[in-house]
């Protein structure tokens, strides 16, 4: 194999690795969102809640069916959802923490869908065309996740006494997880290089920015502690994502094969 | 939160354009901008829409059974009112 053609491999499998990334953010969280249907706390939320768990698992579909295109052999979307174990998943750790009560789930929301914002909108810039129209797709659909979220962290931060301490006890126990959002390890180097893959820190501004306005809006504080966990990217996850994939993966591999 | 402090919203969604909006459901919701993004998820999931209003449900006037006597009743007498109750013109053959 000549020098070029190694190259070329490498950094299809490196394209493959990166996209199917991507598809594990959407799906664990669009997971953790489902968890609410039918214990929303009114239907109306109830309702708004699963579209966006559905907007999530659409965007992991799109990742995942890139990906087995990406792979060149029968792989498909359902094996990268289903047939994978925890290690293999590498997903950033806030997307797989619990959902905790609503106020933990607006606040990983907001700090989600914030982030998903500037980076689907880096996306967009990326080289590689079907990455673009993924994230033009999902663009549209984080404008509205922003929307949503950010109305509920000012309704709930400057809302009563309790709505108050819940967000702010959020806040304080997500942050942490925060960071590696921000962090690119060697492989998206490689990528951002080749002008593919968003370069994550340059994203880092703009979102605490915001974030700092909705909770100053919101009477929230940005919490001071600088504890961080990260690993994520390297598949390692905290005790959540492990209980998460027997859920979501039992049906498909006790039936394996099943149709509708 | 509990519902009984939501307020009543009824939803009108414009299926496309040229048509008038239509009354499609109602919903719950803090305030005007919560219940169109309600109206959002929950009535315009399957592009049911392109447009939408929200109305307080309590800002609607609404005539009661009692009232149908006397606000519909005396119509039903009155067929001069449809165009259909006029004989055309033999010259006019497309209406």
């Amino acid at each position: 194999m000549t020098q070029s053609t190694q190259n070329t491999v490498d950094s299809k499998q490196d394209l493959m690795n990166y996209v199917v990334r991507l598809g594990d953010d959407s799906i664990v969280l669009g997971h953790r969102i489902s968890e609410w249907v039918s214990e929303g706390p009114f239907l109306e939320e109830d309702i708004a809640l699963g579209n966006v768990a559905l907007d999530y698992i659409g965007r992991a579909r799109m990742f995942y069916g890139y990906a087995a295109t990406l792979s060149g052999d029968e792989k498909t979307e359902d094996d990268f959802a289903f047939l994978r174990d925890e290690r293999e998943f590498e997903n950033y750790l806030i997307n797989e923490l619990p959902r905790g009560d609503f106020a933990y789930t607006i606040t990983r929301q907001l700090l989600v869908d914030l982030y998903n914002k500037y980076y689907l909108q880096a996306l967009t810039q990326s080289t590689d065309p079907t990455l673009v129209a993924i994230a033009q797709k999902a663009v549209k659909e984080t404008t509205y996740h922003c929307r949503r979220s950010k109305s509920w962290t000012l309704r709930l931060g400057d809302g009563t006494e309790e709505s108050k301490r819940r967000m702010q006890l959020a806040i304080d126990d997500i942050w942490g997880y925060s960071h590696e959002l921000f962090e690119s390890d060697l492989l998206e180097q490689r990528l951002i290089d080749a002008g593919i893959a968003v370069n994550c820190a340059d994203l880092k501004q703009p979102w605490l920015a915001d974030v700092e306005a909705i909770f100053q809006q919101a009477g929230l504080n940005v919490p001071e502690t600088t504890w961080a966990v990260r690993g994520g990217r390297k598949g390692y996850h905290s005790e959540h994502l492990g209980h998460l994939l027997t859920q979501m993966q039992f049906v498909y591999r006790s039936f394996p094969g099943a149709k509708w | 939160m509990t519902i009984e402090k939501l307020e009543l919203f009824e939803v009108f969604v414009r299926p496309k354009r040229g048509l008038d909006h239509k009354h499609v459901g109602s919903l719950h919701a803090e305030g005007r901008e919560q219940a169109l993004e309600y109206a959002r998820d929950v009535y315009t999931r399957r592009t049911e829409g392109i447009s939408i209003w929200v109305v307080k449900s309590q800002d609607i006037s609404a005539s009661q059974e009692d009232d149908n006597e006397c606000f519909f009743d005396p119509s039903d007498d009155k067929p001069y009112r449809h165009a259909t109750y006029y004989p055309l013109p033999k010259e006019i053959t497309t209406m």
